[in-house]
């Protein structure tokens, strides 16, 4: 049963460890991103509906691209308008909730799901994506302490004034962090719409971006952490899934609900746990304004 | 060289800079000096890219050019160093040097070279820092110099220092002072932005003055004298100080410590009276903030007692501190004692905005609290004369006035003080004592924190000297001593009261 809730969990995690990785990127930029949720959404409805009318793994890049744009939207708000982050990720959050809906009925007429697409191909049996949730954590992690690009992204999250004074314009880095963090956000929906599942379902991804932005918090801001974290919280989704399909005679003693929110209870107890540890970016929901005084 | 030409700057319709010229000229040392608020950050803003002038031109060698950004200050050649530093805490010396202009190997950040560049630089123009130190364990006076070697390894020719002592201890200022004629003997530029007199004519060779966003007068350190620039910066003559004055010496003690002891402080003893200036010295981070917290209500305390007003306190909190008429001028103003945010009538309002005149009821009386407002800018010269605008976009030095004005107005018992003139310049610092010292006349029990001797020894009736939280000294005035006091400050000290007697005792004849 062990290996089971294993292999299911090597399943579940890499949809949380994509949108885990973008919610890094961009508050490591100094950019509050909790639209992560909405961003999955969009990305797991575009990868869906694209892989109608071509391969599935171009729909994939679609909806990354899908993610991208929602997250351009959030960059926009935040950047250019420096509206408050956090009303503009939930604002952005309730939309997508609202379109995915609307358009599963406008189009397919359906409250549910869209068609059945052909999943994404096995990769040594289990889905590329999978593979690359295992390599991508380590490579944006080169990416942000090893190159010069990463130097200037945890730079403009802590000061973004010491960056602009040495002549780096803040706003570019900054959407163009926002920008990683939608793409793969969307990454993280295409995952559950052509490899978990063979379709987009209404619900997608019930929370999962939340967790993600808890997991980016429990990592520390730390590519490899945020990872790690959300690895656990797949283990967690694995564990109720394993524990309600392998010991049925558990749902006689505990309510349905209760192992349904066995994942979330987990978020919430470890982020607890971890207590007001101060290691968030300085400049964290910051606009930055050159004029300030 | 460098020309500004009739540069006009207003914010949101406030004029900070009205037609300024200026000219920059390679190897000289410019002092650009004024009041707060005079204009001077704000023009090298401008030369620096980061303001854009509403009116007026920059020129480099004679062509008009628009500098848009710091990037294209830099790549001019121009440099500056801010009052508050740009520097990244988390990152290391080298990193912070680099950044923006990163030695890179195919995308990879070339760790190696970047900090063998900039060690080059640091022993080039003689600075003496570790390369791969994370800057937020440095020293103050080491980030400065963090601050320069960014600009120096950008082969700056103009480098602007904004008010660069005003952090530093007197060695460290010293040494940034060698460093830098150092860098002019090279050819550079320094423009040096200050309201110190002394340092301004030791240090330069050239002296603009500015008051309210106008250059008033060009001068050099030979033509002039203190007493003349500091006309010039205030537009009138500066009243010399006052004597000192005298306390109404043995009043009554109003709090009184005994064996108190809290988090940072162990067994303190004193007592401070009403009608006098009780001040404390000490090397920085040696109890005087944990002091002024006790005694404002901010910090608990778990040993000794504090006898307020007659009254053994058990419980002590700022608010009921308020009440009973403790007013506290905190060192850090925009932690404790503004809200940058919100307007400056606002700000005025805090601590008694749910009494008259500032609340009618459960409301907001706007009409008395725009005229208390009001009232309380003019009598403190706080400037601009706005009540409306955000407290946050006042100068320092405003902001401080604000503060002290506010919380003199409730007329307090027991004044507590914590560096209340730092960052000043010389029109506000004198205007600051002058308050301190009509507090004391009208009866006011002051404690004045500074970990400036001479300020301490200026306006002090009595001086506790405090070491590793405990009290290592008292001096009466007529035992005032410079050498003795350092020495209690450093803990080596034998202190001529080193157990202070229960207030009701006396010490004395304090006003001697």
């Amino acid at each position: 049963m062990i290996l089971e809730i294993l292999s299911s969990a090597l399943d579940a995690a890499p949809a949380l460890v994509f949108a885990a990785l973008g919610a890094t990127l961009s508050e490591r930029g100094g950019v509050v991103n909790v639209g992560v949720e909405g961003m999955m959404r969009a990305g797991a409805f575009a990868a869906a509906v694209a892989s109608l009318a071509m391969p599935t793994p171009l729909g994939v890049l679609v909806g990354m691209g899908a993610g991208a744009s929602v997250a351009a939207i959030h960059g926009l708000l935040c950047i250019r308008w420096r509206s408050d982050q956090v009303v503009s990720g939930m604002a952005l959050n309730l939309v997508m909730l609202a379109l995915g809906t609307f358009l599963l009925e406008a189009v397919f007429s359906s409250p549910s799901s869209t068609p059945s697409i052909t999943q994404l191909p096995l990769v040594f049996g289990r889905s590329p994506l999978t593979w690359l949730a295992l390599v991508l954590p380590f490579i944006v992690h080169f990416a942000l302490y090893r190159t010069a690009w990463g130097l200037r992204l945890r730079a403009v999250g802590e000061k973004p004034q010491a960056v602009a004074a040495m002549g780096v314009r803040v706003a570019p880095l900054r959407f163009g962090a926002v920008l990683m963090s939608g793409a793969l956000a969307g990454l993280g929906g295409a995952v559950l719409s052509t490899s978990t599942l063979d379709r987009f379902e209404h619900h997608m991804p019930s929370g999962l971006g939340f967790m993600a932005v808890a997991a980016m918090v429990f990592g520390r801001w730390t590519p490899l952490g945020a990872a790690g974290a959300a690895a656990f919280f797949a283990f967690g989704n694995a564990l109720r899934v394993g524990l309600s399909s392998s010991a049925p005679e558990l749902l006689e003693v505990v309510p349905k609900g209760v192992l349904l929110a066995l994942p979330y209870a987990l978020t919430l107890l470890v982020l607890s746990l971890q207590g007001a540890k101060n290691v968030a970016p300085a400049a964290l929901g910051h606009p930055y304004d050159p004029e300030l005084r | 060289m460098i020309e500004l030409r009739h540069i006009t700057k207003r914010f949101g319709g406030v004029p900070a800079l009205e037609d300024v010229s200026l000219e920059v000229r390679p190897g000289e040392r410019l002092a650009l000096i004024g009041e707060n608020g005079a204009g001077k950050s704000s023009l090298m803003n401008v030369l620096y890219g980061l303001y854009q002038p509403d009116a007026g031109e920059v020129c480099f060698d004679g062509q008009a050019v628009k500098v848009k950004t710091p990037a294209e200050a830099l790549a001019r050649g121009v440099g500056m160093v801010h009052q508050h530093f740009t520097l990244v805490p988390t990152l290391t010396v080298t990193e912070n040097v680099v950044l923006g202009r990163e030695p890179t190997s195919w995308g990879r950040l070339d760790r190696a070279r970047a900090e063998k560049e900039v060690a080059a630089t640091c022993t080039r123009f003689g600075f003496q820092l570790d390369v791969s130190a994370v800057v937020q364990e440095l020293s103050v006076g080491s980030q400065q110099k963090v601050e320069i070697v960014k600009a120096l390894h950008r082969g700056v020719k103009t480098l602007i220092l904004d008010e660069p002592t005003a952090v530093l201890t007197p060695q460290e200022a010293d040494e940034l002072f060698a460093v830098t004629r150092h860098l002019s003997d090279e050819g550079l530029a320094v423009v040096l932005i200050s309201h110190k007199l002394r340092e301004v004519l030791s240090f330069s060779t050239r002296i603009a003055v500015m008051r309210r966003g106008k250059k008033v007068a060009e001068t050099t350190p030979a033509e002039t004298s203190p007493e003349q620039l500091a006309g010039l910066m205030v537009g009138t003559e500066v009243p010399s100080p006052r004597e000192r004055g005298e306390g109404q010496g043995e009043g009554p003690p109003l709090a009184t410590l005994e064996k108190l002891t809290a988090k940072g402080l162990h067994e303190i003893s004193l007592s401070i009276r009403e009608g006098e200036i009780l001040g404390i010295a000490g090397v920085d981070g040696n109890g005087q903030r944990e002091l002024a917290e006790v005694l404002t209500g901010l910090r608990e305390w778990s040993g000794g007692t504090f006898t307020y007003s007659g009254n053994t306190l058990r419980s002590w909190n700022p608010r009921t501190a308020r009440e009973q008429g403790v007013a506290h001028i905190p060192e850090d103003r925009l932690r404790r004692a503004i809200i940058s945010d919100l307007s400056v009538e606002e700000n005025v309002s805090l601590g008694r905005q749910t009494r008259a005149p500032f609340a009618k009821g459960p409301l907001i009386d706007f009409d008395k609290r725009r005229a208390c407002t009001t009232a309380l800018l003019e009598a403190n010269d706080v400037r601009p004369r706005d009540p409306k605008i955000r407290a946050g976009g006042l100068s320092g030095g405003n902001q401080q006035k604000l503060v002290v004005g506010r919380e003199l107005d409730a007329a307090p018992k027991l004044l507590v003080v914590v560096q209340p003139t730092r960052g000043l310049d010389i029109a506000a610092v004198a205007a600051v004592r002058e308050q301190l010292r009509d507090q004391r006349t009208r009866g006011c029990a002051v404690l004045l924190v500074s970990l400036d001797l001479d300020e301490v020894m200026e306006l002090s009736d009595r001086i506790v000297v405090l070491c590793g939280g405990r009290v290592s000294g008292e001096f009466g005035r007529a035992e005032f001593d410079e050498r003795l006091i350092g020495r209690c400050m450093l803990g080596v000290g034998s202190a001529p009261h080193p157990d202070p007697l229960p207030a009701s005792q006396g010490e004395g004849d304090l006003s001697a």
